[in-house]
């Protein structure tokens, strides 16, 4: 503290050292910033993008309960995706410019939501493995280093455990049902779950982004911590259900008290993220057609926005 | 009461029941296509009231039928079955023609509903003190975009002129009748729906003039049909893709 002088690294670095949250006016490491920036949106690109696998059943949802689950589950989605935009925004960066660097490929979304909804079940499928597995990742980062998203997180959760309810119970209804019925469970369960033990990201090993997250408490816990913790933690959901996981190799390691798991096709998941997934082309092409199409109508809104204001203003003068 | 006023306030329960499930129907399928996010989220949310409207007049309807359930009349009747006024099963269009229906179809809700909550009938007088709290933000949702887009751009002014000329000819079958329901408003049942025309007029008019628009020639022609079987070509779109599964697997319960 010479010369009154205060170095701001230091208080940074003493702020994550002592659990305090990092607020959006506080002096933060540029790189700090940026990795924020590439996580939460990602985060909020994704709630976004994930509204179309499942606004895709909206219409042929099979009852009129199930319909209305959906929607609001939708709603719900696209609610993160706001606060997690503002949170982003926070960080200096408009919603605007986010927007372009999903189109542009540069911000990218989970690799989950590049699968094809294909069936009714896959909706159950969904709210119980995917937002499964967005829960154990958003529990841990409600602990994250950046208040607005540690409180974004606090928010989300909630709703979150929620949709991952219904889901399963969609399933069970399912399950407990026809034939048919089972069988279009089983068919989700087989096609969703190696794409969400994905969800967690590369192993650690392999990880580009992980130490730095985790040095600076972005990241608490680990991509294969929280992988296993999914997969501990589901086994026992989806033998209720009587569904098999399609993994020979999943066991109980009494030593190491987890679940043992087969080998996750990482080509797969490079392909994915690279734009070679089932839907990736129709995700984002629809997102930029959608965004492109609609241009006059935001231009309406801030044309009429701006000739209200500036009318107000002239009524203050005279 | 009798069978014939059973069959009459059947009928009138349906005709509410099947506005708001098919509307809704059309405005779930703005999900993901909003013009920006936070329209995203209204549309659905919009989409979702007019759902749980539905669900509550069908689950009347059933006790009136005794037994049936709210998805039997969603799930179980063919097209030319359902009643909902022509205009609610049209194609959403570009936004500016979302919005010009949502403005007619809401205005003519508002002064329904009002109606509706002095009706003698427990249940549906109930269900409309409900309904016309979300009918109101609906109301102001579609009013204070039929601004924006009347009152914003060049571009905009046009496309609202539009679609508030394209579909005006489809608003006079939301105020159709019929003998039955004509039983209804002598009982003091159901309001007398083609009397609410000229008020629906009145403030459509004056919405449009403070958005700068054109209210249409009120000698157009309007198509007529949603209370004699006759839908457009759209309806059947609807229904197949919204019975698609509980057709394709009868007997299960999802
Ligand atoms: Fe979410
Ligand atoms: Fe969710």
């Amino acid at each position: 503290m010479e010369n009154n002088t205060v170095n701001f690294e230091n208080v940074f670095n003493d702020k994550i050292g002592k659990n305090e949250y990092i607020e959006p006016k506080d002096w933060m490491p540029e790189k700090y910033r940026k990795t924020l920036i590439r996580q939460i949106s990602q985060h909020a690109h994704s709630e976004v993008i994930g509204m179309q696998p499942e606004g895709n059943w909206i219409t042929r949802a099979p009852s009129l309960r199930r319909k209305a689950i959906l929607l609001a589950k939708i709603q719900d989605e696209g609610g993160h995706g706001l606060y997690l935009y503002s949170a982003c925004e926070t960080l200096g960066i408009s919603r605007e410019e986010l927007i372009r660097q999903l189109h542009t490929g540069a911000a990218k979304y989970s690799s989950i939501f590049n699968y094809p909804a294909l069936n009714w079940a896959d909706i159950g499928a969904i709210g119980w493995l995917v937002d499964g597995a967005a829960i154990v990742n958003q529990v841990s980062l409600q602990r994250t280093s950046y208040g607005p998203y540690s409180r974004a997180m606090v928010r989300i959760c909630k709703e979150e455990s929620f949709h991952q309810r219904q889901g399963y119970e969609l399933l069970l209804e399912l399950c407990r049902g026809s034939k048919e019925q089972k069988a279009m469970a089983q068919d989700a369960m087989n096609r969703w779950w190696w794409p969400s033990l994905m969800m967690f990201g590369p192993h650690d090993a392999d990880s580009a982004h992980s130490a730095d997250s985790i040095k600076w408490k972005i990241k608490r816990e680990t991509n294969d911590e929280l992988r296993q913790k999914f997969i501990d933690k589901t086994v026992a959901q989806a033998e209720f259900l009587g569904l098999t996981i399609p993994d020979p190799d999943l066991k109980w390691n009494e030593a190491r008290g987890h679940y043992d798991f087969g080998k996750i096709d990482w080509e797969e998941f490079n392909n994915v993220i690279k734009g070679n997934g089932p839907c990736n082309k129709q995700r984002l092409e629809h997102h930029v057609k959608v965004h492109n199409e609609n241009a006059w109508v935001r231009e309406a809104a801030n044309a009429y926005a701006a000739k209200k204001a500036k009318a107000a203003k002239g009524a203050l003068v005279a | 009461m009798s069978n014939n006023s059973n069959a009459a306030l059947l009928e009138f329960v349906l005709r509410l029941g099947d506005n708001n499930l098919i509307l809704g129907h059309r405005l779930s399928e703005w999900c993901s296509n909003g013009p920006f996010l936070e329209e995203d989220i209204a549309l659905s949310n919009i989409a979702l009231d007019y759902l749980g409207q539905t669900r509550i007049l069908y689950t009347y309807a059933g006790t009136l039928e005794g037994g049936k359930t709210e998805d039997f009349y969603a799930y179980e009747r063919f097209e030319h079955e359902f009643t909902n006024a022509l205009i609610t099963e049209l194609p959403n269009g570009d936004y500016a023609h979302s919005i010009a229906r949502q403005l007619y179809y809401s205005v003519f809700a508002d002064l329904l509903l009002t109606e509706l909550m002095k009706s003698k009938d427990a249940t549906l007088s109930g269900y409309a003190a409900k309904a016309i709290k979300e009918t109101a933000y609906h109301l102001r949702h579609a009013t204070d975009w039929t601004l924006r887009l009347g009152d914003g751009t060049e571009e905009s002014h046009q496309r609202m002129q539009k679609a508030i000329d394209d579909l005006f000819m489809y608003t006079g079958d939301m105020f159709a009748t019929t003998e039955k329901e004509k039983s209804l408003v002598a009982a003091g049942i159901a309001p007398d729906v083609p009397a609410l025309k000229a008020a629906w007029t009145k403030k459509v008019e004056s919405v449009l003039k403070e958005a700068t628009l054109t209210m249409p020639d009120a000698a157009t022609w309007q198509m007529q049909g949603s209370r004699t079987n006759r839908h457009t070509e759209h309806i059947g779109y609807i229904i197949a893709e919204m019975q698609y599964v509980t057709r394709a697997y009868p007997g299960n319960k999802w």
